[in-house]
């Protein structure tokens, strides 16, 4: 029996309250020395695959860390799934897998040999560890060389080694350094379609760092971008371009003039931008069905019409001149 | 995540006790140790003394082999505390090279390739690493020294009977403590070298150096300044000296010097060791020294202050 919408509605209210965030940044600082990393980090991320920008040096690779325990807050803390990073660290860790930056493996080992151990070290019993490690190597697409030793991998193929020892003991949250550093165009083609796949799969939150907009902009929901250690943004991507559906762009043919005057008495602001071209902003009330009932009356061809969409680019750039947290 | 369903699966199948998993780090450690066979076969040399010292034992209870080889039973080395302490001697050296051979690249190899962040994102704790590549030596050592040792006095005490058994009960715990507290020296060195050195060759030749060079020192202080005091510095010294307390033959008077000078007056000097519990006190200190490296060094990350 279907249960009637507000019901529905209040149920998915109740279970998103219930249900702990993903990362909960309860007024997280970390300071190296007298240096302050972060800054008094605070909000919830809920997305299934958050995006974690920011210029060099804004702390996108210490809050990693930090969530990871491999630094001390020096103020606040933060919780991941409900646990806290500082008192309930090996909950958190049995929960999350990590793929560094920088190169990092176990020399003189096969790539079987150096995941199937890295299993074993997340709790997985030898025989499981072994299989599920054969598994992620043939799902990153190095079954094939998965009896090569480390030291002999191409860039590429280390990045993709690293992808599948984060995995190996299915978390059920991943954080990815950079992931698709170094990589040629199909490696990274590649890298990203296992990352939408993992999200899509729906068994797994990722927090994907990365200076490439690109990157973020095709695997991330949300995004969060650090600006000198403190929050500049946190927002829904696809939130972000809902509400820009208001910006209309527009090619005309015919009497523009009298076009514009009749968009004035609707009350909308305009711009021209060209020959035959219009930007305007829709008012409340306003639909676009008014626009192309405007058209036919002053006789105007409308050749084009599209909203326009404030890209990830945008979005960063913005942040870095304002600086204005979404949070 | 089957290999040929190529999805994204969780695991959900049962985990083994968090309490064993620094159990790993050796297991996997041997199957690169045990590639080597120069050191497979230096392993398998370490065994020989250890199957001296049974013929040995053999041959002191078995009157018709002694017979049949006409050795007098008087003959034979007594089986008492001082013949199991030679050969706690004999495989304490053996396990020192040994050491050299494994220690050095237990840690350097991961800090080296930048893997300590693998290991401390999992639930696997710095302690649980540094007590996982110690293992990696105590396992080794053990089987070498105190293990086989142990064995060997129950079949001197099954020989003798049990009155033997109980009357020198104290050798066993001799055994097993002047080799443990070796072992363990050894394993704290040479992770702690490991820690520090990144490079194989130079590691291994900073364990030698610290155990020899400081001997040789030892050694030009005690010759200069009549004592025995230089012990102190050198780690052998120490070790043996705490070996002797354990076996009970550790004396405080080393010997007297005769010293004649130009007016042939002679003096006696009497030679001195420094107290047991002073050299005690230093094997300790050595020990906290190496554990505080390791806690410096075994780091996910470097903070760069």
């Amino acid at each position: 029996m279907a249960l009637p919408a507000t019901l529905q509605e209040e149920l998915i209210k109740d279970q998103t309250l219930n249900d702990p965030a993903v990362i909960d940044l309860l007024s997280l600082s970390v300071t190296f020395g007298r240096r302050p990393i972060l800054k008094n980090l605070r909000g919830d991320l809920r997305g299934k695959a958050i995006g974690l920008l920011g210029p060099n040096g804004a702390g996108k690779t210490t809050l990693i860390h930090t969530l990871l325990g491999f630094y001390e807050p020096s103020a606040g803390t933060a919780q991941i799934f409900g646990y806290d990073i500082v008192d309930q660290a090996k909950q958190i860790k049995s929960l999350v897998g990590y793929m560094p930056e920088r190169d990092a493996f176990i020399a003189q080992m096969s790539a079987v040999h150096f995941v199937r151990l890295m299993g074993e070290l997340s709790g997985l019993p030898p025989g499981a560890a072994l299989e599920r490690a054969h598994e992620a190597l043939f799902y990153v697409g190095l079954g094939e060389a998965r009896y090569r030793k480390l030291e002999t991998y191409s860039l590429g193929m280390k990045q993709l080694a690293k992808l599948a020892q984060a995995i190996v003991h299915g978390p059920k949250l991943l954080f990815l350094d950079e992931p698709t550093n170094g990589l040629d165009p199909p490696a990274r083609l590649r890298m990203i379609k296992l990352i939408r796949e993992i999200r899509d799969s729906g068994q797994a939150s990722i927090v994907l760092s990365s200076h490439l907009l690109l990157d973020v902009e095709e695997c991330c929901d949300e995004i969060l971008i650090l600006r000198d250690g403190q929050i500049a943004v946190y927002c829904n991507l696809e939130e972000e371009r809902k509400s820009n559906r208001k910006f209309l762009m527009l090619e005309t043919r015919g009497d523009q003039a009298k076009f514009v005057e009749a968009i004035k008495e609707l009350g909308c602001e305009y711009a021209i931008t060209g020959d035959h071209r219009l930007k305007i902003v829709l008012q409340g009330g306003v639909d676009v069905r008014d626009l192309y009932q405007l058209a036919a009356r002053e006789q105007v061809q409308l050749r084009r019409l599209s909203y326009k969409r404030d890209s990830l680019e945008d979005i960063f750039l913005k942040a870095m001149e304002t600086g204005n947290g979404g949070l | 995540m089957a290999v040929y369903e190529q999805t994204y699966k969780r695991y959900a199948g049962p985990l083994t006790p968090e309490w064993s998993r620094f159990l790993i780090i050796p297991r996997h450690a041997y199957r690169s140790v045990f590639k080597s066979k120069i050191f497979t076969a230096f392993f398998v040399i370490c065994f020989v003394p250890l199957l001296v010292e049974a013929i040995l034992i053999y041959l002191h209870h078995n009157m018709n082999a002694l017979g049949i080889m006409k050795i007098q039973i008087r003959e034979l080395l007594p089986i008492d505390g001082s013949f199991f302490q030679t050969f706690v001697y004999i495989q304490g050296g053996f396990a020192f090279f040994v050491t050299v051979l494994v220690g050095p690249p237990l840690v350097s190899r991961d800090l080296r390739n930048n893997a300590l962040p693998l290991y401390l994102c999992r639930p696997f704790s710095r302690t649980e690493y540094v007590v996982g590549k110690m293992s990696v030596l105590f396992i080794l050592l053990s089987l070498i020294t105190w293990v086989p040792q142990l064995l060997l006095f129950l079949f001197q005490a099954y020989q003798e009977g049990f009155t033997w058994f109980k009357d020198n009960l104290w050798i066993a715990s001799a055994i097993l403590l002047a080799s443990v507290v070796w072992i363990l020296l050894l394993a704290l060195i040479s992770q702690a070298i490991s820690a520090l050195v990144k490079w194989r060759v130079i590691a291994s030749a900073a364990i030698l150096g610290l155990f020899f060079i400081p001997s040789v020192f030892s050694a030009f202080l005690n010759e200069v300044f009549l004592t025995k005091w230089g012990n102190l510095v050198s780690l052998i010294a120490l070790m043996g000296n705490v070996s002797d307390g354990l076996f009970g033959v550790f004396d405080r008077t080393a010997g007297t010097v005769r010293i004649e000078d130009f007016n042939n007056n002679v003096r006696l000097i009497v030679v001195t060791q420094p107290p047991l519990w002073l050299c005690w006190g230093m094997l300790f200190l050595v020990c906290a020294i190496c554990l505080a490296v390791l806690s410096r060094k075994v780091k996910a990350y470097e903070v760069v202050r």
